[in-house]
């Protein structure tokens, strides 16, 4: 019987990455489709760092930033108890900065290719900007919506030097399932790797075609 | 009443262009603002919505200031009171037919919305998405929608530029009944001159952000050479070649007029031609009616 832990881990973390980057992205993104201000290109140019950037050094500098013996990573340990290294809870912090131009972009391309019209007409219509993004703009980019939730998931699943870099691979905790077919090859355990890894191919397969059946209408034509 | 005094640096395709100037609307009656597109006509009716902000001015409206920017009042487009149809008519694609319109009127607009429904003819269509409407159903809703709210100034901006000619006529009617029935003091933008002709009470021309001309649509489109005292203007439907003669189809107003001509002035014309009917050497015959 294989050990589930990594499998889960993986689960977990996607998951909670993935609810919090949609809450993070959605004001982001939106800014970031309709401000004009001058510093936008430096904050687009960070949103899209992680997408170049070799993640084993996004990975090394959150290690060194964390690490207790460093200024930041002591304070943080102090006053919020929060101890980044080597714990989920800085893979979860690593996961939200690395994923999150597969989050903000496709909301963003979303926003923008909504007519500007839409929300001069909510504004005449008496709407404040609140009821105008809730119930005009959002509903209008559902297929971005789901088409960034499900990137940034399976990019989250699909995370290694990251979390090798700042989580190490402690079972239970810090193990995730693209860790464990690491160390299982290390060990030469090959069959317990092709199960892991079969599992995850499996899941990322599902889930995107998943997406492109929705967004492109076919799950629709079923249920009429 | 409706004032406006205002100055704003536009950016237009020849460059910069300032735009400057007054203009006043009366309370119930329906202005057209006209003239080549880049003249600053759409850019009027977004300030006037608050979508747009001027450098310098002033918009009054019924004695209450919307934008001064002496005393520093800008009213965001929420707060003034307006129905605004927009040129590519900015329907929520989320939405039903109904529920734009009830989006639109908050709380407890059950009944206006159905009446609305009712006036423009969209009972049918009630349960649609926007998105699978065509371009004249698209414009009923529009303008649905921007009275749910009941307000007293209607914008319209070029709202059937993008219409065939019939559905053109048929909502130029909408229009018509509706700034009647809820006695809107209604701002078109157009360049159509039939539509002009047949809509407005009072024509303000612009060019290059300045008002170059301002009066009644006769007063504005008609030329004075002739001093005829029974002058229509409207448009050429048709011209038919009969031996030496042409007989020319003429649209004034909602009627089809016939008139003849020599083959000078016939062979001069175009269907589509906005022409000048006038009567200068016969007098004409007086009938009752009624």
């Amino acid at each position: 019987m294989i050990n589930w832990d990594p499998l889960l881990l993986t689960f977990k973390l996607a998951f909670i990455t993935t609810v919090i980057l949609l809450v993070i992205s959605m004001p982001l993104a939106y800014w970031l489709s309709f401000s004009k201000t001058r510093v936008k290109p430096v904050i687009e140019t960070l949103v899209s760092m992680p997408l170049v950037l070799p993640p084993t050094v996004l990975g090394f500098y959150l290690l060194v930033a964390f690490s207790p013996s460093n200024a930041f990573g002591s304070w943080l340990d102090r006053w919020l108890g929060l101890q980044l290294v080597f714990s989920f809870e800085g893979l979860v912090f690593a996961s939200l900065i690395y994923s999150l131009p597969f989050m903000v972009h496709p909301i963003q391309s979303g926003f923008s290719s909504l007519s500007k019209s839409l929300i001069e007409a909510a504004y005449v219509l008496g709407k404040s900007k609140t009821a105008t993004l809730f119930r005009v703009l959002l509903p209008n980019i559902k297929p971005s919506l789901l088409t960034g939730v499900v990137l940034a998931f399976a990019h989250t699943i699909g995370e290694f030097g990251v979390v090798l870099m700042i989580g190490g691979s402690m079972p239970g905790k810090t193990r995730v399932a693209s860790i464990a077919i690491y160390d299982e090859v290390e060990s030469l355990n090959y069959d317990t790797a092709n199960t892991y890894s079969l599992i995850l191919f499996a899941v990322t397969f599902t889930i995107l075609l998943l997406v492109y059946l929705v967004n492109g209408g076919f799950i629709k034509q079923f249920w009429k | 009443m409706i004032e406006i005094s205002i100055q704003k640096q536009l950016q237009s395709s020849e460059g910069e262009m300032l735009l400057d100037l007054q203009v006043r609307a009366e309370r119930k009656s329906l202005v057209t603002l006209y003239g080549k597109s880049g003249a600053g006509k759409t850019s009027i009716l977004r300030m006037l919505a608050g979508l747009m902000t001027p450098d310098k001015g002033r918009i009054m409206v019924n004695g209450s200031a919307w934008f001064d920017s002496e005393r520093g009042i800008d009213q965001p487009p929420q707060k003034r009171k307006i129905g605004f149809v927009f040129q590519d008519y900015a329907l929520f694609p989320n939405m039903t037919v109904k529920d734009n319109l009830i989006f639109a009127g908050g709380g407890d607009s059950e009944n206006i919305v159905k009446d609305l429904i009712e006036l423009t003819e969209l009972k049918a269509l009630e349960n649609r998405k926007p998105g699978t409407l065509s371009g004249g159903q698209q414009q009923r809703v529009a303008l649905a929608r921007a009275l749910v709210q009941r307000p007293e100034i209607l914008m319209l901006d070029e709202p059937l530029s993008a219409l065939d000619r019939e559905m053109r006529l048929k909502l130029q009617h909408y229009i018509l009944d509706l700034h009647r029935e809820f006695e809107l003091t209604t701002i078109l933008v157009s360049h159509d001159i039939s539509e002009i002709l047949k809509m407005s009470d009072r024509i303000i021309e612009l060019d290059h952000g300045k008002v170059v001309r301002e009066g009644t649509p006769g007063e504005v489109f008609t030329s004075r050479e002739i001093s005829g005292k029974f002058q229509f203007t409207g448009e050429v439907i048709e011209i038919k070649k009969q031996d030496f003669l042409y007989i020319i189809s003429i649209l004034i107003g909602k009627d089809l007029v016939k008139v003849i001509a020599d083959e000078k002035e016939g062979s001069g014309l175009q269907p589509g031609d906005k022409v000048l009917v006038a009567s200068k050497a016969f007098n004409p015959v007086i009938r009752k009616i009624e």
